[in-house]
């Protein structure tokens, strides 16, 4: 009987996994979540050239296994409750002392691990001579040479990583010596784990006693939930001996354990496992390249050119096939709207169903092409480069230097999209930035609020449109990087997270590496913002139809239509003008009527703060759909019919010409719309970034509370000045 | 050889880690990195700004700001 091996895949970031992956698995992959996090689960079907089914796991890459990041801890977690049958730890060779830091912490957790020294050129390239057979037989493990890339040395590692599994060894940890003060507390750590079977089914007692040592909150706080006693006596020894190495050497125990292991490392690279032939501080091609383009003038220079040639990429080349999907969901609703009577179904079906799914597919060029200029430049490992070099800039807010994409892909550069951009802080690995990114990207100026800046400004402030547009800009930059600055130092408290980072060598992406990445993430937004999105669809859709216009009102405008008909019976465009004329007065007041309407009104009794009538109230609730949708219920309100947001020459008259309006309620309005709830895909899309409905609620009312008070202060103050006459 | 601290030195100029004084979650990465005593540094460049700093270490390169370079000791040679 065979049974279904599981093998885990583990190593660095950087090292090399994903390109071994994806060959091994092919199209038989599947992407999850892990329960509760954002990270990515990935796992795949093999079959063994013998026959043999296998399920391969690919981890979170990882520089250790003590829970500093949720990757660690996921890692960590899987290893020790899934116990996979095998682990294949994958190392760059090119740089293997400090990759095989990892492979001690699996040593000393005792899980059976092939390691396979990935990346062989690169090392020869640089003068590295690596005995493997000699790693092998001091590290007592199989140690594989393999270039991931061409599928070299593949077979034998798959190989080795099968019989290694079917042995069956038990788990066998290997125990360094970490110098006497750490291993006397250690050892009678261990005996009181022992005698209390404290955790004892899950952690061998050793290894339980180090992660104290190390300070490991994920365990101590599991410890704590266990057996409080227990704990705190543990607790007491790790203060005991930190306090003692803190008065004699100034350490850490964690200091002294990761120095331990470092030193047991330079023990075995020492006899004879490695050598090089050149200086290591010898130049790489990649180092020369970085001269250029990390250059403190160049480097900026050629780093804005390539962010504003992902946001042509991104911007431009989708929008053909957006135009396509537009068209062809305008052609199934028209092909619907002769086919079904007139009514509420196909009010639903056209409005709700078609306009929902063309909005969850008319955004999928756009996520697609952004991911694949994430991927080249994430995979190439210009994306480090990046963070490098504008991380002083955005950390003054409390953000990330990788948190500049996400903005720019939002709307940094006018026209951009918040929903990309949410997903574009992906790239962002350190919490508290990345979720004060995902919560002010929507500051931005998206694609979807320029129709109604256009309007507003080409209405009220035609000499100056474009400085105003300008400016506008500058201002969603002003303010999403201070509300991000608020947050920080509000509701995402705390220390900023260690910016300590690889910048790997500079490499070719792989384009199907490319196209696995991008489909993968596309198909993910698809999946799981579609279905939510699909349905707040219909339910705005509801909101604006329901409750219908009374019985009496109805009879009112079909006994004028009956008149029309009557009294113009014998010119027919003047009757159709006339007709025409009724249906939009009467969808204006249907609008005024529904749920979507009242709520406009009833809100009358704060809006009058930052200026809004109930027009436009309603207009601001519908924007919630889309922020384009503003400037057609704002028509609809203001009985205007269909009104195209992209030519709306009798709103902007019907607008100049009403006593309500002038510039200061204009300009009110213009800030309102830049910083109100996010669309309602983005909510959905930061919800599931942030992993909690929580952060999209938040997003919705911190957002629509910011805006509303600089709406009033811009308002207010600029009625005290005078300028509202 | 003169000891002094990772942000003070300059372009090209390299050393031996002697102290990494930080504990912690910020100890524990700078560590899981690969910086710790007696490893051989070389500072690669630094950003636009002057922050962060890039360093050649056990044959990668790191980055790390300034701030953080604050604990990291190194003799020069």
């Amino acid at each position: 009987m065979s049974k279904t091996i599981t093998i885990a895949l583990a190593g660095n970031p950087n090292a090399g996994k994903t390109p071994l992956f994806n060959p091994l698995t092919g199209a038989r992959q599947h992407v999850g979540n892990y329960p509760g996090v954002t990270v990515e689960k990935k796992a795949g079907a093999y079959t063994f050239p013998s026959g043999e089914e296998a399920t391969i796991v690919d981890l979170p890459g990882t520089y250790s296994l003590t829970a500093y990041s949720v990757e660690e801890v996921v890692a960590r977690d899987y290893l020790v409750q899934e116990k996979p049958d095998v682990v294949i730890n994958i190392t760059d060779a090119s740089n293997l002392e400090r990759n095989l830091y990892l492979s001690t912490q699996f040593l000393e957790l005792g899980v059976p691990m092939v390691i396979a020294l990935n990346m062989i050129d690169v090392a020869q390239d640089r003068g590295i001579t690596l005995d493997a057979q000699r790693l092998a037989d001091l590290l007592k493990v199989p140690v594989i040479p393999i270039l991931a890339r061409s599928g070299k040395g593949t077979p034998e590692l798959m190989g080795a990583a099968l019989e290694l599994a079917k042995k069956n060894t038990p788990w066998n940890p290997l125990h360094i010596s970490y110098g006497e003060d750490v291993d006397l507390a250690l050892q009678s750590m261990a005996q009181c784990i022992t005698e209390a079977e404290f955790m004892t089914d899950s952690y061998t007692p050793r290894w339980l006693a180090l992660k104290y040592l190390e300070g490991d909150s994920q365990i101590q706080e599991k410890g704590r939930k266990n057996n409080p006693a227990v704990n705190a006596q543990l607790q007491e020894i790790v203060a005991k001996v930190s306090g003692h190495l803190h008065q004699t050497m100034e350490t850490y125990p964690e200091a002294i354990i990761a120095d331990h292991r470092y030193g047991y490392l330079k023990s075995v690279l020492r006899q004879e496992v490695i050598s090089h032939k050149f200086d290591i501080d010898r130049l790489h091609a990649s180092d020369r390249i970085d001269k250029v383009l990390t250059n403190r003038f160049l480097g900026p220079l050629i780093m804005l050119a390539v962010l504003l040639g992902l946001y042509k990429f991104t911007f431009t080349y989708s929008e053909l096939p957006v135009a396509w999907i537009e068209t062809f969901f305008g052609w199934l609703g028209g092909n619907l709207s002769i086919l079904l009577p007139d009514g509420h179904l196909k009010s639903m079906l056209i409005s709700g169903v078609i306009d929902g799914m063309g909005g969850v597919l008319g955004f999928v060029p756009l996520i697609m092409f952004m991911f694949f200029g994430i991927a080249i430049l994430e995979d190439s490992g210009y994306l480090a480069r990046v963070a490098f070099m504008m991380d002083r800039v955005f950390r003054i807010f409390g953000l990330h230097g990788s948190s500049v994409m996400a903005y720019i892909v939002s709307g940094g550069i006018a026209g951009g999209c918040a929903v990309p951009g949410v997903m574009a802080a992906r790239t962002l690995r350190s919490p508290r930035e990345r979720l004060a990114t995902l919560l002010t990207v929507s500051f931005m100026n998206c694609g979807a609020k320029l129709p109604v800046l256009a309007l507003l400004t080409a209405t009220f402030f035609s000499n100056n449109q474009a400085q105003l547009m300008f400016l506008l800009t500058l201002l969603a930059w002003g303010v999403a990087l201070t509300a991000a600055k608020i947050l920080r130092l509000t509701v995402l408290r705390g220390e900023s997270t260690p910016f300590v980072m690889e910048l790997p060598p500079y490499r070719f992406p792989t384009f199907r590496g490319l196209l696995i990445h991008t489909w993968e993430r596309t198909w993910q937004y698809i999946k799981k913002a579609g279905t939510t999105i699909l349905a707040i669809s219909i339910l705005i859709w509801a909101m604006m139809t329901f409750p219908g216009l009374p019985q009496s009102e109805e009879e009112y405008f079909a006994q004028q239509r009956q008149e029309a008909a009557a009294s113009l019976a014998t010119e027919t465009l003047q009757r159709e003008e006339k007709l025409a004329a009724i249906d939009t007065a009467q969808a204006g007041s249907a609008l005024r009527h529904s749920l979507a309407g009242r709520i406009g009104t009833a809100m009358e009794s704060v809006s009058w703060l930052p200026g809004f009538d109930w027009r436009t109230n309603i207009a601001l609730v519908g924007g919630f759909a889309a922020k384009e949708v503003i400037v057609t219920t704002l028509g609809t309100a203001y009985s205007l019919g269909e009104t195209d947001p992209e030519a709306n020459a009798s709103l902007a008259e019907t607008l100049a010409q009403d006593p309500h309006w002038n510039p200061v309620v204009a300009l009110a309005l213009i800030v309102f719309v830049m910083f109100y709830a996010p669309c309602f895909v983005t909510v959905v899309c930061i919800s599931r970034e942030s992993g909690s409905w929580k952060w999209g609620l938040f997003s919705i009312c911190f957002n629509t509370g910011f805006a509303f008070l600089l709406a009033t202060l811009v308002y207010q103050g600029g009625r005290a000045l005078g300028f509202a006459g | 050889m003169p000891t002094i601290l990772l942000r003070e030195m300059q372009k090209d100029q390299s050393g031996t880690i002697t102290a990494v004084k930080v504990g912690g979650e910020l100890g524990r990465r700078i560590r899981d990195m690969g910086i710790v005593p007696g490893t051989r540094i070389t500072i690669m460049g630094r950003a636009p700004l002057y922050d962060p700093v890039a360093i050649r270490i056990m044959g990668g390169t790191l980055t790390l700001r300034n701030s953080e370079a604050d604990y990291i000791e190194v003799e020069i040679t």
